[in-house]
């Protein structure tokens, strides 16, 4: 089912509400159970155990929610991409809502390479959940991104790694509150993901005595060349009329 | 009424596997089952008294969920025990337990409805109470608070739960179910006033067993009688049986959970009930008589639930399912069905032993196939003759032959140890068996190798073993130490369950109205999820027993005589006493007993009793042969009190049988 046939496509998603606290492993089981309800004609790898050719972006931690979720998915045959997402809506649990939906060019590069940055919008707290004072926020970020390193203690494979997360952050603002959950202070941050990316708690827990409360990720960006692009727009197929079967 | 959810969402960030407490399963979005409360509505808050993951696929639970959501004066929501880090954050923030589906405080409901499988699951059953702001015995408990009923296979040995259940349900709960929620609905619509009278109520229900309105008597010891304190109280309670399984297609709308539960699969039950009759298996022996779903509903069931959850999996249920009359048919379409779909695997737990089963494994599993599982419980033909697990040896090796020639590579066998008249060659007969089967699948493979499980037996009530003197802990293990010496050095590897978890299992499962307060002294102590080993200590079981004055062993290893009365004799299952005890000297002769399906009716009771009949829809088993129960199935059938599928005329009954 390789070759001419194959119609590769990328959808967005969002993770909003209660569902956050399902695991990428869980939204990736929930999609696929989803295409198979909508009866998509996924594709299917060859060999010995022929699984679905479906790949997913970056990972996204339990707890958090998301806007801007991608997966990438080959299709054995061509389908309305219009229709899509109201196709597989139906079969997909509350807050996790197809929302787009665009023909990829062949061998376009994988999400997990391709994308460099993402968004994140966090209700900040102090590490004992009680609130933080916008103003004395912005102080502290501005003092920790003044300094040449910022060293967070993270959990990897079950060690833990102290790293320098400074690289990954690219710009902290500090927002008006309150926040949906009522707390005065609410940052944007901006952090690359190539090499590496860090988690916002990560980031703020290098930062000073912050925790995020609730984090939603807004963006994801695939930049090159110098141009910054959502990942709908990049790598895809320009639309033929004729190339669209019911 | 309240949603907690605002203060259930701050505990989650910092607890494992925060998905068990968020509910949002497909097939319970609004429009569909959705439950809706209204004040006319009894409310029922189903709980399964382990984790979400173990919790969440129980059919029966699913069942009743979807009948009290059906009905207009009524609702259901589930509950499952909280991991141990969940309740103390919910312990610490006073968050009670709560409803998985509105996040809707225990305490709203009108009643409590736990399922009951597993014996070591009681301290949870009081640990939920307690959790939910309930008082954990009956007898304190007031007319505001919700009614405590518990159903599933340990509720035929209510006794050890008598002080904190309110009211029992024995036996199929599809139409129990209705007519409990017909009685609670009249109390909630009254204004729920009067505790006693509710309780009074609910016992007039067939299968209802409410243990505050029986006086036990005791004899030192022993128990010598239990008698009901009111005239309309039955004296013995019968269980409920679902006479076709026809009429009740649940669940129709299965739940999908979004986090990997055990069993996650689609799963159509394509009959209740077992005839073989194993005589350790109480199962087997309290769900007679045999009720096959029609071969068309299982079709129509499997196909819909696929199309409608989106599993690639679905497992054809029952207590042996290459037994079911359509099962090639079945599994033929399945396999059509499916291909150029991208794949759907077919599972059929309980396999028989033997290669018309190992044949249809094949037709399944086309890739993959990693392991099988048989399950011969014995090591040698005369202790299954003892257990009624009639599988001859050559069974075992045609099915581990087929198994391996057609590329299986891993083969599990499942046994029992402590078994009636088990010698030390019967467990050395499993590692004979064990090292037969590596052998014979190492004419395929180099990689043939075979895992043997091994788990203690814990004599059950309603069985022919009910009055055997369970092993103790010390000779479990010295026979477990015996097979793993035996199988060293040979490609078999051993597994086994603990000797001392058998033990405690062994307490709670023949105890008495005595041995509730033992298991509220172990939760009261910290015991709970006993059925995890981090959770477990035989330890604290025996320190309880101590300080109740109980000795363990007069409940638990010590053999029964035909004349004492047994703590669960006024619940019946319809099997006789007669025939539990002449099987059980039968057993004790090693003398086995036919299937009565595909056999002269032997009278256990049940189906004259009760006026019940096996619904099958073929007089001989699949394949016909040995079947891996070592009888003859080609005898004639006319003495068989049977009820062929689709042709209503009852074998046994004057009719003719086509």
């Amino acid at each position: 089912m390789r070759g001419g046939a194959a119609n590769p496509v990328r959808l967005r998603y969002t993770k909003l509400g209660k569902i956050r606290w399902i695991s990428h492993r869980d939204v990736a089981r929930a999609l696929e159970r989803a295409f198979r309800i909508a009866r998509l004609p996924l594709a299917f790898s060859e060999g010995f155990s022929p699984r679905p050719r479906v790949s997913f972006g970056l990972a996204l931690s339990t707890g958090h929610e998301s806007e801007a979720e991608y997966v990438d998915l080959v299709l054995a045959e061509a389908v309305d991409l219009d229709a899509l997402a109201s196709r597989l809506n139906g079969g997909l649990p509350e807050g996790i809502d197809v929302v787009g939906a665009v023909a990829l060019a062949d061998r376009a590069p994988a999400l997990q390479e391709a994308v460099t940055c993402v968004e994140w919008r966090v209700d900040v707290a102090r590490g004992d959940l009680t609130e933080v004072d916008p103003a004395r926020l912005r102080e502290e970020i501005d003092t920790a991104l003044a300094m040449p390193a910022l060293v967070a203690t993270r959990h990897r494979k079950g060690r833990e790694v102290v790293e320098d997360v400074r690289p990954v952050i690219r710009r902290i603002t500090v927002c008006g509150g309150p926040s949906a959950a009522g707390l005065p202070a609410v940052v944007e941050m901006e952090m690359s993901t190539q090499p590496r990316g860090a988690k916002p708690g990560e980031v703020l827990a290098a930062i000073g005595d912050l925790t995020d409360v609730r984090a939603r990720r807004t963006n994801q960006w695939i930049e090159r060349d110098g141009a910054r692009q959502e990942p709908l727009d990049a790598d895809t197929r320009p639309r033929v009329p004729e190339a669209r079967v019911s | 009424m309240s949603d907690l959810w605002p203060r259930i969402e701050p505990l989650l960030a910092r607890v494992e596997k925060p998905a068990r407490y968020i509910g949002m399963e497909m097939g319970t979005e609004p429009g569909s089952l959705a439950p809706r409360h209204g004040s006319s509505r009894a409310a029922f808050l189903l709980i399964y008294p382990d984790t979400y993951e173990i919790g969440l696929p129980n059919q029966g639970l699913q069942i009743l969920y979807e009948l009290l959501n059906e009905r207009e004066d009524a609702v259901a929501e589930r509950a499952y025990a909280p991991w141990t880090d969940m309740e103390a954050a919910m312990r610490a923030a006073r968050v009670p337990l709560f409803s998985v589906d509105t996040h809707r405080a225990a305490g709203d409901f009108d009643v409590l409805a736990f399922n009951l499988s597993a014996e070591l699951v009681y301290t949870n059953l009081l640990n939920l109470v307690d959790l939910a702001g309930v008082p954990v015995r009956g007898a304190d408990r007031s007319p505001s608070h919700p009614v405590v009923i518990a159903g599933g296979h340990c509720t035929y040995n209510p006794e050890p739960l008598a002080e904190y259940v309110d009211a029992f349900v024995i036996g199929d709960g599809e139409e129990a179910i209705g007519e409990i929620a017909d009685v609670v609905g009249a109390w909630k619509r009254g204004g729920r006033a009067n505790r006693e009278a509710v309780l009074r109520d609910l016992a007039t229900i067939p299968g209802v067993y409410v243990p505050s309105l029986y006086d036990v008597e005791y004899d030192g010891p022993a128990v010598r009688s239990v008698t009901p304190r009111y005239a309309d109280v039955p004296a013995v309670v019968d269980k409920r049986t679902v006479a076709d399984l026809a009429d009740w297609p649940y669940p129709k709308h299965q739940l999908v959970p979004l986090v990997e539960v055990v069993h996650d699969r689609l799963n159509v039950e394509i009959f209740r009930g077992c005839t073989r009759g194993c005589r350790f298996c109480q199962a087997g022996m309290i769900t007679r008589p045999v009720r096959e779903r029609p071969e068309e509903q299982v079709r129509t069931m499997v196909r819909e639930g696929l199309r409608r959850t989106g599993y690639d999996e679905v497992a054809l249920t029952s207590l042996s399912s290459a037994d079911f009359s359509g099962i090639e048919g079945v599994v033929a379409d399945l396999v059509t069905d499916q291909e150029g779909t991208g794949g759907v695997s077919v599972s059929l737990p309980s396999l028989r032993v033997d290669a018309f089963t190992v044949g249809i494994a094949s037709e399944l599993q086309k890739v993959r196939r990693s392991g099988l599982t048989f399950a011969p419980e014995a090591g040698t033909w005369r202790l299954r003759q003892v257990i009624n697990k009639l599988i001859i040896e050559d069974d075992l090796y045609s099915a581990v032959d087929a198994a391996y020639s057609q590329g299986w590579r891993r083969v599990k066998l499942y046994f029992l140890t402590g078994l009636p008249t088990e010698m030390d060659e019967d467990t050395l007969g499993i590692a004979q068996l064990a090292t037969n089967v590596t052998d014979i699948g190492r004419k395929y493979t180099k990689q043939a190798s075979c895992t043997v499980s091994v788990g203690g037996f814990v004599p059950k009530p309603h069985t022919p073993f009910q009055w055997f003197g369970q092993n103790g802990v010390d000779e479990l293990q010295r026979k477990i130490t015996l097979l793993r010496n035996a199988v060293r050095g040979t490609r078999a590897h051993v597994k086994w369950h603990d000797p001392k978890a058998t033990f405690a299992e062994g307490i709670a499962s023949r105890g008495d109205r005595r041995i509730g307060r033992v298991i509220e002294r172990v939760w009261r102590a910290g015991g709970t999820f006993q059925e995890w080993s981090e959770g477990f200590s035989l330890d604290r079981w025996l320190d309880a027993m101590r300080a109740e004055g109980l000795d363990p062993d007069w409940f638990v290893t010590r053999h029964r005589t035909r004349d004492e009365v047994l703590p669960w004799s006024h619940i019946a299952a319809g099997l006789h006493a007669d025939f539990l005890w002449d099987d059980w000297q039968a057993a004790l002769a090693a003398h086995g007993l036919p299937d009565c399906r595909w056999t002269p009716c032997y009278d256990c009771g049940v189906c004259t009793d009760y006026a019940l009949e096996h619904v099958v829809a073929s007089p001989v088993a699949p394949a016909g042969g040995s079947q891996g129960t070592g009888q003859d199935l080609t005898r004639s059938v006319a003495d068989v009190p049977v009820r062929f599928l689709g042709s209503k005329v009852h074998a046994g009954g004057g009719g003719a049988a086509s």
